[in-house]
């Protein structure tokens, strides 16, 4: 935890460069962080919504800086705000969505387990390492600010599978303490009419701190929802066509801009 | 090229070259380029999310630069042509060959493939109206020019000829069938000159450009006759064919139609439609009942009014698609290298790519008596 925390370190903290977050620090007193998670969150779903104009995209792009900095501003308090009996009861947010693909069960199946291979369709993953059998190391982009959209910082969390069978289901979930809590699971079942391979993804995430946290969830659910659909579309298609076509890279004759 | 809005289009000489993006990728220079009646659509700012920087073209061929690591069927320097359409090869659409239709080619929709050079509704990608270009999925569609062709007759073939002959085909035309084309423009040309190839008995051109019916009248053996000298072409038809109505009608006009003040109004001034469906409505008025309508000129997004009473009520099968290029080009090389196809008759200005706004301005005004542009990149004769 508190070696990832300094890549989320917000710029408006007053907190000193070398200074680790402290246990101390909670949740009162801190409206800026509760500004930037709500307004990144409505500012991420209102530019999702446009998400094909550019204005859209550097308004989710800002909209997720915000929020991010808002979650991790929280993230060193994460632990104490885990034994808040106001949050006690929540069970967190589950997006579940499915897809078919044109091919049979056990190679879509291997494509998956091969965790390696996600962030070949999964647009926010940088790398997922497997360090043993089950236990694997992920590590996601987070956009770095609005106007640049280079990369990004990223966040980092250690995952482990939980339960798998082969070509039928795998089960996830992040290691206890993680700055991003989430876990997982993806089954995998023979459509009819051999028509190939139904993929169906449960992702659960758990938004820390409390009331503010559930509440930025909320609105941001359909586009995390949007986001794994699209995930696996891409999925589908870099199964079925070998790549993911797209024009992104593609110059334009327009200046400073791409496709 | 590079597109500036609406009727605005100019030559760029500092648009970057594009570059191999994935595996199956090929950079293809271009040796010759038309501009499509597709292309006026786009230039007449009538198709949605059609953006400033983007480089339109999808009739062209060049000589492969470049492959991507997974391209096995192409080699670098050969001579190819490439379909208007771009396609995976297979998702089921392109299985059952519907490669105007590939599912994976164009992110964003659901109707129609990627195409080269059209607007995002169609993938976006940039097209051949250019020096050079990306082609995705090299292995596909792209097809090696056969010895001996000329490459005047390649270029065609890369959608008028196809898209003509479908036009032809989706009638369904039976022996001794009459036929009536909408539209004297290269589609409709090849068109009607296909129409025989199905048996046709009678094949009839309406359009309202003298210059074009007298070059159908010439290039596709058949009846040609001017709308704006008719009361009503519905009527016109209909004398013509003994009050039966047409065995099957060809709308190879699409959606940018003259010859009613209310489509026009309605679809091209007001924008209440998606431009004006004149000809779609002659070509239901006019054909029998129980018969055939082809649409392949083009329609896009949200929709057209449409007369579905009639289509009902006469029993009518509409066929229509974006042509299917790669199915059809075995049999077509065939027809062009016999000789029973000569493209290339088609082709009246012949331009260098630099003077890309004014071939769109020849082209859209029908000034200059033009039927088809051709475009001669300045790398086009590089050994
Ligand atoms: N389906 C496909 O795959 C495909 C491929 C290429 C082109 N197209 C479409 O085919 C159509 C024709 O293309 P083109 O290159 O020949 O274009 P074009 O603009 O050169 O020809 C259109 C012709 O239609 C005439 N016209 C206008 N209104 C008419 C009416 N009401 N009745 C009869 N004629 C009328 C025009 O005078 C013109 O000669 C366009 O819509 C184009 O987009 C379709
Ligand atoms: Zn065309
Ligand atoms: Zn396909």
């Amino acid at each position: 935890m508190a070696n990832t925390s300094k890549t989320f370190t917000p710029p408006s903290s007053k907190r000193s460069e070398n200074q680790e977050p402290t246990e101390n620090f909670t949740n009162v007193g801190t409206p800026g962080r509760i500004f930037s998670l709500l307004g990144g969150t409505a500012l991420a779903y209102y530019g999702w919504k446009k998400k094909d104009s550019s204005l859209g995209k550097s308004l989710t792009t800002a909209g997720a800086y915000l929020l991010l900095r808002g979650v991790s501003g929280f993230c060193p308090v994460n632990k104490a705000l885990q034994i808040d009996t106001a949050h006690a009861d929540f069970e967190g947010f589950e997006v579940t969505s499915s897809v078919t693909i044109l091919k049979p069960r056990n190679e879509v199946y291997q494509f998956w387990r091969q965790l390696e291979n996600l962030p070949k369709f999964m647009e926010y993953l940088k790398s997922v390492k497997q360090i043993d059998d089950k236990r694997s190391h992920w590590v996601a982009k987070v956009p770095k600010n609005i106007i640049s959209k280079e990369t990004l910082s990223t966040v980092a969390w250690d995952a482990k599978i939980e339960q798998e069978e082969e070509n039928n289901r795998i089960v996830w979930r992040s290691e206890p303490n993680s700055e991003v809590e989430n876990s997982g699971e993806v089954r995998f079942t023979d459509a009819p009419a051999n028509r190939g391979t139904v993929v169906q993804a449960t992702i659960s995430y758990h938004p820390p701190f409390g009331v503010a946290g559930e509440l930025a969830a909320k609105l941001l659910n359909p586009a995390f929802k949007e986001l794994v659909k699209q995930d696996l579309r891409r999925f589908k298609r870099l199964l079925e066509a070998g790549e993911i076509p797209t024009i992104i890279g593609q110059p334009s004759g327009r200046k400073d801009e791409n496709y | 090229m590079n597109y500036r809005g609406p009727f605005r289009i100019r030559a760029d000489r500092d648009k970057p070259v594009p570059q191999i993006e994935h595996p199956y990728d090929a950079i293809v220079r271009v040796t010759r380029s038309l501009i499509c009646g597709s292309d006026l659509h786009l230039y007449h700012g009538m198709v949605p999310d059609t953006r400033v920087g983007m480089t339109f073209g999808h009739e062209f061929t060049g000589v492969v630069e470049e492959v991507g690591s997974g391209v096995q069927k192409l080699k670098v320097g050969d001579r190819v042509l490439v379909p208007f359409n771009i396609a995976c090869g297979t998702c089921p659409f392109c299985k059952q060959e519907l490669y105007g239709n590939c599912h994976e080619s164009n992110p964003e929709a659901t109707a129609v493939g990627g195409f080269f050079g059209y607007a995002h509704i169609a993938g976006g990608y940039d097209g051949g109206q250019a020096e050079y270009v990306r082609v995705p999925f090299a292995d596909v569609s792209p097809t090696v020019i056969p010895e001996g062709m000329d490459i005047e007759d390649a270029v065609l073939l890369t959608d008028v000829v196809p898209t003509g002959y479908q036009a032809a085909e989706m009638g369904g035309i039976r022996k001794g069938d009459t036929v009536v084309v909408f539209g004297a423009g290269p589609v409709g040309i090849m068109a009607a000159r296909c129409a025989w190839l199905f048996g046709a008995g009678r094949v009839i051109v309406i359009d309202h450009l003298d210059y074009r019916l007298e070059f159908v009248k010439n290039y596709a053996y058949c009846e040609a006759y001017n709308f704006k000298e008719m009361d009503d072409p519905v009527v016109f038809l209909k004398k013509q064919t003994d009050w039966f109505g047409a065995d099957v009608c060809i709308d190879a006009v699409g959606c940018d139609a003259s010859g009613s003040a209310l489509q026009t109004i309605t679809g091209k001034k007001l924008l209440l439609q998606a431009g004006s469906a004149t000809a779609l409505h002659w070509a239901v008025n006019s054909v029998k009942k129980g018969g055939i309508v082809s649409v392949i000129g083009v329609y896009g997004p949200p929709f057209n009014m449409v007369p579905m009473g009639s289509i009902m009520n006469k029993g009518i099968t509409l066929r229509t698609n974006q042509a299917s290029v790669k199915r059809l080009l075995p049999k077509l090389i065939d027809h062009v290298m016999s000789g029973r196809l000569n493209p290339k008759g088609i082709i009246t200005h012949r331009l260098p790519l630099e003077e890309i706004s004014d071939a769109y301005h020849i082209f859209s005004a029908k000034r200059d008596n033009c039927i088809k542009p051709l475009l001669i990149p300045p790398r086009a004769n590089l050994a």
